[in-house]
């Protein structure tokens, strides 16, 4: 609609552009406090007009660490009812215990932060009243319900040992939910108007399959007799080699909507995350095979993984907040659909 | 993805009657709603005659019974922006139609005072300033049938002749009540619902507040509530339309720049209003939201701006998230199958029992 305009403005300016400009180079210079990224951000600094620096789209209004934790208890929770239930079936009853106690424990507690994080917290309920395929919460909802039910009740009987038919059949129906728990979190971020993570949505999924992997192995390594616990090491190293190769592909994309990832809050906790995956993978294969870097492997990786959902989440409230990540990847899809009209023209 | 067009066909294989995105003729029926519904309804926010008012603004708050808050929806606090005129800031869950004021400067050949010695070489060739000439231009323009004299007349700036260096950018903003609407495709509640009308509107008894709705939207809309936690947005006035009223902004606003009427007709009249500006030679006229090709399928309540969205706060080239809802759960499926993948090899893997 607005291709057709030979001169953008057509040589109008903000009244007071000198002031707002300067205000602006303040703003960013506190946000980008390192010096090679404070430049970056400089430089972009001509190419977009916003009203008066105001963000265009609503911040999301989740509280900061009730989200987080839900998605790193979400993330392990899921991926230790698989482990648990393939453990029973391969005759590994340590490992079977604690992924059930991970997962029945992580699954209540992640209920507990989505119901508190809601502002009607006694409307909880009202979720049920629908199924919409368009809404992740939705969904998502029918994935939390039955897969606390099943992880909770199969852990209370674990911890009581009654039951271990029924054990055994709720350990399976956790398990079947497991997966899409784990990862429709991430679908949950993605589909929303929030730069930093919408653009990634092909992405999201595959960090936090693999931070789920990672968190999950790594919480049953620190509780499983090692000589039982070679699952959970196989699954959190190969789940933090996929956290980190994805997350480096988020990083090094090269569209503006990724310099959130690198910048301020968010950026030290990418950067503590990767460390922290990164040590415990490495220290997972050393010395995995006894207690002590059982335990401290095991630790790391959860660390590593609840670091990352608090970095992703901090990315993309950042990426709310200020105008240009709205406005410069839209005016980027703008002009290559200007191009591409273009082409077909002349062709 | 950034090479990905707005209008991409990515989807149209999945969804051939455009529910998640694309072009939708009747939305209420795409809702649910029997044939005999009544016709989709929406604004036409004609910005070129704007003056600033405010009585939008007031009009709904009073309507709606809206709390006071400040520019960045802080509950009972006065405080002034530093935004020219603006005070309200943003549209909020306290503010449901929200006044941009832009002022604008551009640079113009005024003719100015001689410099240099008098007498000098060049001083018989510069034309000395002469107010009498745009005092006559001014003169002839008043006389409503001069049409060559009118046509000096500059609609952006309501001012004649060669003084045109500033002018004021004044647009009253509103939730689209858009085609495909982010807020209502995110909702697990069903507590947002598209009306009969065709408007999206939040029912506050079913809404749980878990917020999913307010980073969905793409133009920032709609808001939480601190202290309530529900979210709150404009309803086009549901309760007024199905009495028959128009909605309480549209019924305030002295100029007409707040339209309201069947979406078709208000389409209707908002095109014959852009061409009769571009002849005029306002050039940097365009409607806003009109096309129902772009990334949300048309507003329902769309505009005439004087610049690029992004300077009113509007982003300019919006997309409902559900566009790539497809890809998301195809790649959310992915995710766990590996997940369960890796966890059978492991198991698998590892030989000790
Ligand atoms: S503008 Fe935002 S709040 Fe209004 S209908 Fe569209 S998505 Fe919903
Ligand atoms: S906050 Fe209310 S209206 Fe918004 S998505 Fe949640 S339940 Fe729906
Ligand atoms: S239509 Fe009604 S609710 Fe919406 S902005 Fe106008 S007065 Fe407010």
């Amino acid at each position: 609609m607005t291709s057709g305009i030979a001169t953008p403005g057509a040589g109008w300016r903000k009244a007071d552009g000198a002031a707002a400009q300067k205000n602006q180079k303040r703003r960013r210079r506190g946000n980008g406090r390192r010096g090679r990224n404070a430049e970056m951000a400089m430089v972009d600094e001509a190419e977009f007009t916003s009203y008066y620096g105001r963000p265009i789209i609503k911040a999301p209004v989740w509280k900061t660490p009730d989200v987080p934790l839900y998605l790193f208890l979400g993330g392990a929770a899921g991926t230790s009812s698989i482990l648990a239930a393939l453990a029973d079936a391969s005759a590994r009853p340590s490992l079977s215990r604690v992924g059930r106690f991970v997962a029945g424990g992580g699954a209540i507690a992640s209920v507990g932060f989505l119901v508190h994080d809601l502002g009607r917290p006694e409307r909880f309920l009202h979720m049920l009243r629908v199924m919409k395929p368009t809404s992740a919460l939705s969904v998502g909802t029918y994935i939390l319900s039955p897969f606390s039910a099943a992880a909770g009740a199969t852990a209370a009987v674990e911890l009581l040992g009654w039951f271990p038919r029924l054990k055994r059949f709720g350990g399976a129906v956790s398990a079947l939910f497991g997966g899409p728990m784990a990862t429709y979190t991430a679908v949950l971020l993605a589909n929303t108007a929030v730069p930093s993570w919408n653009h990634f949505h092909t992405k999201l999924p595959f960090v936090f399959a693999g931070s789920a992997m990672a968190a999950g192995g790594g919480l049953c390594m620190i509780f499983t007799p090692v000589d039982e616990a070679g699952p959970a090491r196989k699954m959190a190293v190969a789940g933090a080699a996929v956290e980190l190769g994805v997350v480096h592909q988020i990083e090094s994309d090269e569209s503006i909507v990724s310099e959130p990832y690198h910048l301020g809050r968010a950026g030290r906790f990418m950067q503590a995350a990767k460390t922290c995956t990164a040590a415990g993978a490495g220290l997972t294969v050393v010395a995995g095979r006894t207690r002590l870097g059982a335990v401290a492997s095991g630790t790391l990786l959860a660390a590593g993984s609840l670091l990352t959902r608090f970095g992703v989440f901090d990315a993309g409230m950042a990426s709310a907040r200020d105008p240009k990540y709205t406005v410069i990847p839209q005016r980027e899809r703008m002009a290559a659909r200007d191009r591409e009209h273009a082409s077909t023209i002349t062709r | 993805m950034t090479s990905i067009s707005s209008a991409s066909p990515a989807l149209t294989g999945n969804d051939p009657k455009n529910r998640l995105f694309g072009p939708l003729p009747d939305v209420s029926a795409e809702a649910g709603y029997v044939e005999e519904h009544p016709k989709r309804v929406g604004f036409f926010t004609d910005t070129s005659v704007c003056i600033g008012c405010k009585a939008c603004e007031v009009a709904c708050k009073e309507w709606n019974t809206l709390p006071m808050d400040d520019s960045h929806g802080t509950r009972d606090v006065i405080g002034l922006s530093g935004m020219s005129y603006d005070n309200t800031g943003q549209l909020g869950a306290n503010s449901w139609r929200h006044v941009a004021f832009i002022e604008q400067t551009r640079v113009v050949d005024l003719p100015m005072p001689a410099v240099g010695l008098p007498g000098a070489l060049n001083r018989p060739e510069m034309p000395a300033p002469d107010s009498g000439d745009l005092d006559s231009t001014a003169k002839a323009q008043a006389s409503v049938l001069n049409a060559e004299a009118l046509s000096e007349f500059d609609p952006q700036t309501a001012q004649t002749g060669a003084d045109k260096q500033i002018r004021w950018l004044m647009s009253s903003d509103v939730c689209k009540h858009c085609t495909h609407a982010g807020c209502l495709d995110a909702c697990p509640t069903g507590a947002l619902f598209r009306t009969e009308f065709g408007t999206v509107v939040v029912q506050q008894d079913i809404c749980n507040g878990c917020g999913y709705c307010v980073p969905s939207c793409p133009y920032g809309v709609i808001d939480q509530r601190k202290d309530d936690g529900r979210v709150f947005k404009c309803t086009m006035c549901y309760d007024r339309l199905t009495d028959g009223l128009m909605p309480a902004c549209a019924t305030a606003c002295p100029t007409q720049s707040i339209q309201f009427g069947d979406l078709d007709e208000l389409q209707e009249r908002a095109d014959a209003r852009l061409a009769t500006l571009q002849s005029q030679g306002v050039e940097t006229a365009r409607l806003y939201g009109r096309d129902e090709n772009d990334g949300v399928g048309g507003n329902g309540a769309f505009f005439l701006l004087l610049d690029e969205p992004e300077v009113y706060g509007l982003p300019p080239d919006p997309i409902v998230p559900a566009r790539d809802l497809p890809a998301m759960w195809k790649a959310a499926a992915t995710g766990a199958a590996m997940i369960v993948g890796v966890a059978v090899s492991a198991v698998l893997g590892s030989r000790r029992r």
